[in-house]
């Protein structure tokens, strides 16, 4: 009997440590693993004690890719918890940082995380010396993106701006029209990207997933919206824990999310899409049918395709929302009234929905903090990949096998960093 | 056997965000010129490719977590000709070593079922607990200027330009308004390395410390300012004890009570 074992100890172009396991027995993949041993941060356990205020710069630190899906996580999440509603103007200024990071996270991934592996290059850098235009182009948007955050918030990185109840210093209006002048080259250089990587050779791949995401009454999901699936969840954020459960494995530090009585799903682009392709403009539409996408996507090495869509679309969003912006006056920061209380809060991050959940106590001291990022919910469905993947290729060398199943991961842009964080979460408060 | 043309680069990661390494990739055009002078010979989150060490620079991001981690970071600096620290992790444990302060065998006990299962250290520790430091750049994240100053600095083996006076300089050089002095607002700045360029008060509130003590940081002339302003002792305290506790004199100026 053949028995084979394949291991990666550190995949690359990930954010974040994790490794592969696969093993092979008698023509069938018995195990497909992505094991995560990335340290746990017990960021859960760190946010215990602390004032309700420091909540989204702490829970920023999970990630320095998505920094600002988690402190508007944690914002939205505490002004639930208080009753505190922000207006129009503080949700369209969120929504406007939020596309910014969309763009530096999917600009990242497309150009210097993903194209390599459908053009053979070990990375961005050696591919930009044959593609230079592609790799400049999507350098420029990561940077207008990159811009965007800066602005608003201060720096890239670990942004400073966002608060409980609104934001510490409106921009003013010198500091935006700039923004807006350069959103039309940003979306000829995302178009660029999306029509380079159309001509990709795709592998014949497609997975039947259910797909998670948020959806709006109006727009494409980023940071409002209720929760539904492809197969009829169809609920407010504060039902998640009625519908989803984690769950631990021994061989990774993040833990596993399911669907109650289901189990795997997907979170992020393709599930964005495939829930929302009704909500982007005619012409965006246009265009991802012009790039070979229907209005849904069940091919996960294609996703590059949606994220340059997404892209597009957050593009187009910077210009509207910059010209919404010039309609209405800098808010005050909407006062808080303290109370004992439980708040939720749910956003799109780029690699999908990012739930959180605090309870705080009647000073505004964090009781308890859970957060289940998008990583966790994509692990059980990136294992499915791969053990699919795997069992079409069994007569492939271990090597070829081996960049194939890093390459599966890849396509779900998984981050590893935020996923390890929460282990911990699994066992309080359930 | 000829001898590498080029210098070579190496990128770690430890517990953190990866919010450091991802200033490299920020660095765009930079980046590209840099994989031009450079020999990128370990840096998973931006290659596949991988050379063996011996390795002219390796920049370390993250705090030691882990047993693996602990045994893992000799090995890098026995490879390693400069080994330079980016970023509050690397440089002063970051906030995971927040629960150094509290008992990590009930907290583990508390949060895992089956704790044995885990590689976990009583304290998480900055790089320096572990190895010799050759340069240790602070900030959550680091300025990208600083990180691409220290990399240039290393590679031509000076010292890096790296001002070490606190935050207070840079809103003075910005031109900011005092947020302490002027507004009452509790603000860090006079005890914190500059770097980052005096972004929060720029953004109308008080620094939260991110880049770690400055040289020679007053935490108790900083108390007195706070105490005038009518702000808890615990709020202060809480306010050291963020994202840079690791480190003296935050450590100890920090704890809940005065050693």
């Amino acid at each position: 009997m053949t028995r084979r074992r394949l291991v990666v100890d550190e995949i690359a172009r990930v954010e974040g440590e994790g490794a592969l396991d696969l093993e092979i027995e008698a023509g069938r993949v018995t195990q497909a693993r992505l094991r995560i041993f990335e340290p746990p941060r017990l960021f859960e356990a760190l946010l215990r004690g602390r004032d309700h205020r420091e909540a989204p710069d702490i829970a920023a630190r999970i990630c320095g890719i998505c920094p600002v899906a988690y402190q508007l996580g944690a914002a939205q999440a505490m002004e639930q918890a208080l009753g505190v509603r922000v207006g129009p103007a503080v949700r369209s200024l969120r929504r406007l940082l939020y596309c910014g990071e969309w763009i530096e996270s999917h600009a990242l991934h497309i150009v210097l995380l993903h194209a390599p592996d459908f053009l053979g290059y070990p990375d961005g850098m050696r591919m930009a010396r044959d593609h230079p235009a592609a790799v400049e182009a999507g350098l420029a948007l990561k940077r207008f993106g990159n811009d965007v955050l800066r602005t608003l918030g201060g720096r890239e990185i670990h942004p400073v701006n966002v608060r409980v109840g609104g934001f510490h210093r409106w921009p003013r209006a010198a500091e935006l029209e700039p923004l807006a002048a350069r959103a039309t080259a940003a979306r000829a250089q995302a178009l660029q990207l999306l029509r380079w990587a159309s001509h990709f050779d795709f592998p014949a791949f497609e997975r039947d997933y259910e797909f998670v995401a948020m959806r709006a009454p109006d727009g494409y999901p980023l940071n409002e919206g209720r929760i539904v699936s492809s197969a009829g969840i169809d609920i407010d954020l504060a039902e998640f824990d009625r519908h989803f459960a984690e769950h631990q494995v021994a061989y990774s530090t993040a833990l596993h999310a399911g669907i109650r009585g289901r189990g795997a799903y997907l979170v992020g682009p393709l599930a964005r899409y495939a829930l929302n392709f009704d909500r982007l403009p005619a012409e965006v539409q246009a265009l991802a049918r012009e790039a070979g996408l229907g209005p849904v996507c069940r091919n996960p090495f294609r996703s590059i395709l949606v994220r340059a869509i997404e892209v597009i679309y957050a593009c187009g969003e910077i210009e509207r929302l910059i010209a919404d912006l010039r309609r209405r006056s800098a808010p005050p920061v909407s006062p808080i009234a303290l109370r004992a209380a439980i708040g939720q809060g749910c956003t799109e991050a780029p690699r999908g929905l990012c739930h959180h959940r605090y309870e705080i106590d009647a000073t505004g001291t964090i009781a308890g903090a859970r957060i289940v990022p998008p990583t966790s919910q994509n692990q059980a469905s990136i294992e499915a990949d791969l053990r699919d993947l795997a069992g079409r290729h069994l007569e492939t060398s271990d090597e070829d096998l081996r960049a194939l199943c890093e390459r599966a991961i890849r396509n779900h842009d998984p981050c590893i960093s935020c996923s390890a964080h929460f282990l911990t979460l699994s066992v309080r408060g359930r | 056997m000829s001898t590498p043309a080029r210098p070579t680069l190496a990128v770690w990661k430890f517990a953190s965000c990866d919010g450091c390494q991802l200033s490299l990739l920020d660095a765009e055009a930079d980046l590209l010129a840099l994989g031009d002078r450079v020999d990128i010979a370990h840096f998973a989150e931006a290659t596949s490719h991988v050379a063996p060490g011996p390795y002219d620079l390796s920049l370390v991001e993250g705090s030691v977590a882990t047993a693996r981690d602990a045994a893992r970071i000799l090995a890098i600096r026995a490879q390693s000709k400069r080994l330079v620290t980016i970023g509050a992790c690397a440089t002063a444990g970051g906030i995971q070593a927040l629960r150094n302060f509290a008992n990590t065998a009930e907290l583990l006990a508390a949060v895992y079922p089956d704790p044995r299962t885990l590689d976990v250290l009583a304290e998480v520790t900055p790089i320096r607990a572990h190895v010799p430091v050759d340069f240790e750049l602070p900030g959550c994240p680091v300025d990208r200027g600083q990180l691409l100053e220290v990399i240039a600095a290393m590679l031509a083996g000076r010292p890096p330009a790296i001002a070490t006076h606190s935050v207070c300089v840079e809103c003075k050089q910005r031109g900011t308004t005092c947020v302490l002095v002027a507004r009452g607002v509790a603000c860090l700045g006079p005890v914190t390395h500059a770097g980052c360029g005096a972004i929060c008060p720029a953004y109308d509130r008080g620094c939260y410390g991110c880049f770690g003590p400055m040289e020679t940081a007053d935490p108790a002339a900083l108390a007195k300012a706070w105490a005038r302003l009518g702000i808890a002792d615990r709020e202060r305290r809480r306010a050291l004890h963020a994202y840079c506790p690791a480190i003296e004199p935050f450590r100890s100026a920090g704890a809940e009570r005065d050693p």
